[in-house]
């Protein structure tokens, strides 16, 4: 008899699934709205939430936000370690620019064009870097990241070398552009952001998806079964280059302008913190990730000019006014130590509970189970 | 007829730099499966410590020179050995996690770096001799290119000899044959881990103390730059052969001297594209086993 009353519970029903979309909902409404609101965050905002100062930054680490969750994608689902990543991040960047400089075209078709850019490089880089897996497909897109670093920073008349190159405003539709116009570019980083993840989840939980995460648990049995690891992976690998060019072309808008370290590696390896830090293969680690990463090393930069900080001897002077090394010290705890990043622990910390939840109920079931028995023997007896 | 000897041979000098960071990043892949990211960070650690203690020994003298190229290699070996010892060990078998702890250490290796030095690149002088060149068939070859082939040539001698004639070789040797085996008739495989950790470190020392004369300035960013090309060096080469990246440092940075030249400074791309078609003929590596 007890054993009808305990299973419901055990299994949760779909309203498990639906709350995350009700949170993330309410979110998006809430970031929407915050441009017309006054809400002051000390030690995290520079100012009052409707201050373009806070919505650059907000709009900054929606950007990093995005380019994170594609990072996630090709990482978390399927299981691709690649150091090229801001390659196709740039591509966006300097792909819009290019065009709107050079072809004179207004703003939606450059960043189709943009976009097409990007696509056809990850095409192709793609294509070559997955002949080979795992620790030497790492190695392989940072040489052509690399590559293309080295491109933006050699063709000085086309791409302005190291002096970056400069948002072509004139292009541009009045409405994003300038300080004025920072809440506009605002809600334009945070559609960026919605399109991104609704991209991810998508590719996640389709058919495509589910052959990616079979191809990273074992690509071997993939094959077996007469499926195509490769097609998975590559279409994966351009889906998540594509939203890092969407994230690049935001990028471009909300600077008014990119320099060459948008290509290079360490743009590639400040998105493998964030998506570490967050969690890898967690969608809302990722954005996390973005946010936590962006505004920690804009406070940790504002700490390092702080008074008392150069009051200090060498020994702490100058780690703490070194931002960078702060956060990789961070990174290099969070690998060893939180295995899984944020959203990793507190997903296991709630598995842990409810499976405790769990454990209790069942063990309930056997003790009346045994008192049972015990009854029934009691009578044999 | 000149300048193709003035190109070969600057070619097979920057090889030998290559040589000396690809080497190290080679065994340690071939033995742990760990792609070390932190090596531009020995590099460049080695590359400082070496320039204070030429600058207070005096820089112009060959003593100091020697003396400066010893104590880089010692520094890239025990940085490399407290790396092994501290992040990479308590990771074991745990490749990815490596790769990011290694990661995050040359990203805060290099900030410090920037904290302690400064950002802007500091000049460097050595001995006078070294600044000048040597006519070889009517080709004037800088003084550095030897000083980097001799470096080289003595590494891997020293490592060719050390991995066929030592135990500890052997065992480095067997391990990276068949690492299961090795352990299963009773040998420690991780003390060799440390070991392979401090000779890369060691040759990494020393090609940033030769970098630096090189380049003739020692700045944070002066591994990471090198490391690309080790990258790719031992790609081509073939992850864990050490012939592979010796054969591939050479070809690869006489091809990017060649581009340089007749393709109008087209070298870096050549050289991705070489990766390329190495990787679309041959994914192994020229001399990498058959995956």
């Amino acid at each position: 008899m007890t054993v009808t009353t305990g299973v419901p519970t055990l299994i949760r029903g779909r309203a498990g699934s639906v709350a995350p979309f009700a949170v993330g909902g309410a979110l998006v409404i809430l970031m929407a709205i915050l441009p017309l609101l006054n809400i002051s965050i000390p030690g995290i905002l520079p100012g009052a939430t409707y201050t373009p100062g806070s919505l650059a930054l907000l709009s900054l680490c929606m950007v990093f936000a995005a380019l994170a969750l594609s990072y996630n994608l090709l990482l978390g689902t399927a299981g691709m370690l690649s150091f090229g990543h801001a390659l196709y991040f740039g591509a966006g960047a300097y792909g819009l620019g290019l065009a709107l400089q050079y072809l004179g075209v207004p703003l939606w078709p450059g960043v189709l064009i943009a976009l097409v850019g990007g696509l056809a490089i990850a095409l192709f880089t793609g294509a070559v870097a997955m002949r080979v897996t795992g620790i030497p497909f790492a190695m392989v897109t940072l040489a052509f990241a690399q590559a293309g670093s080295v491109l933006v920073r050699r063709n000085q008349q086309v791409t302005g070398g190291e002096e970056g190159l400069r948002l072509p405003v004139e292009h541009v539709p009045d409405w994003l552009v300038g300080v004025v116009n920072t809440r506009s570019l605002y809600w334009f980083t945070l559609a960026v952001v919605v399109i991104v993840y609704l991209v991810v989840l998508w590719v996640d939980r389709s058919q495509l998806g589910h052959l990616a995460q079979a191809t990273r648990e074992n690509e071997q049995r993939v094959q077996v079964l007469g499926l195509r690891p490769y097609t998975a992976k590559l279409i994966v690998f351009v889906v998540a280059a594509l939203c890092a060019s969407l994230a690049g072309i935001a990028y471009m808008l909300l600077q008014s302008g990119t320099q060459p370290s948008s290509v290079g590696a360490d743009l590639t390896i400040t998105v493998l913190v964030m998506v570490v830090l967050g969690g890898v293969g967690f969608r809302w680690g990722a954005i996390v990730g973005g946010v936590l990463y962006t505004i920690l090393d804009q406070r940790l930069t504002v700490l390092a000019r702080a008074e008392w900080i150069h009051t200090l001897p060498d020994v702490l002077r100058i780690p703490l006014s070194e931002p960078l090394f702060l956060l990789g010290v961070l990174f290099i705890l969070v690998v060893m130590f939180l295995p899984g990043g944020i959203a990793g622990t507190m997903d296991s910390w709630v598995r842990r509970r409810r499976g405790e939840r769990t454990r209790s109920q069942l063990r309930q079931l056997e003790d009346a189970a045994n008192a049972n028995a015990g009854e029934v023997a009691e009578v044999r007896t | 007829m000149s300048s193709i000897v003035l190109i070969l041979l600057t070619g097979i000098g920057l090889g030998a730099l290559y040589f000396l960071v690809a080497s190290g990043l080679s065994l340690i892949y071939g033995l742990m499966h760990v792609l070390n990211f932190a090596h531009g960070a020995f590099l460049t650690l080695s590359a400082f410590i070496g320039w204070q203690v030429a600058l207070s020994l005096g820089t112009a003298s060959w003593g100091s020179f020697l003396v400066s190229l010893l104590v880089g290699a010692v520094v890239g070996a025990i940085f490399a050995t407290l790396t092994e010892l501290i992040l990479i060990r308590p990771l074991y078998e745990r490749h990815i996690e490596q790769v990011l702890v290694t990661v995050g250490l040359s990203f805060a290796a290099v900030a410090l770096f920037e904290g302690i030095w400064g950002t802007d690149a500091v000049n460097v002088a050595g001995p006078a001799w070294l600044k000048g060149t040597t006519d070889v068939l009517g080709a004037r070859i800088p003084n550095t290119y030897w000083v980097l082939m001799i470096a080289a040539a003595l590494v891997l001698g020293g490592l060719v000899l050390f991995l066929k004639k030592t135990r500890y070789g052997m065992i480095i040797r067997a391990g990276v044959e068949n690492r299961a085996m090795v352990t299963a008739l009773g040998i420690d495989v991780r003390k060799s881990f440390t070991l392979v950790f401090a000779i890369g470190g060691a040759a990494a020392g020393i090609g940033g103390v030769l970098a630096m004369h090189y380049t003739t300035f020692v700045s944070a960013h002066l591994g990471s730059t090198l490391l690309i090309f080790a990258f790719i060096v031992t790609v081509i080469g073939g992850l864990g052969s050490l012939t592979g990246a010796a054969v591939a440092s050479v070809l690869v940075a006489v091809l990017q001297q060649f581009a340089n030249v007749y393709l109008s400074g087209t070298g870096d791309f050549i050289v991705v594209a070489l990766l390329a078609v190495v990787l679309l003929v041959r994914p192994s590596g020229l001399m990498g086993r058959k995956a």
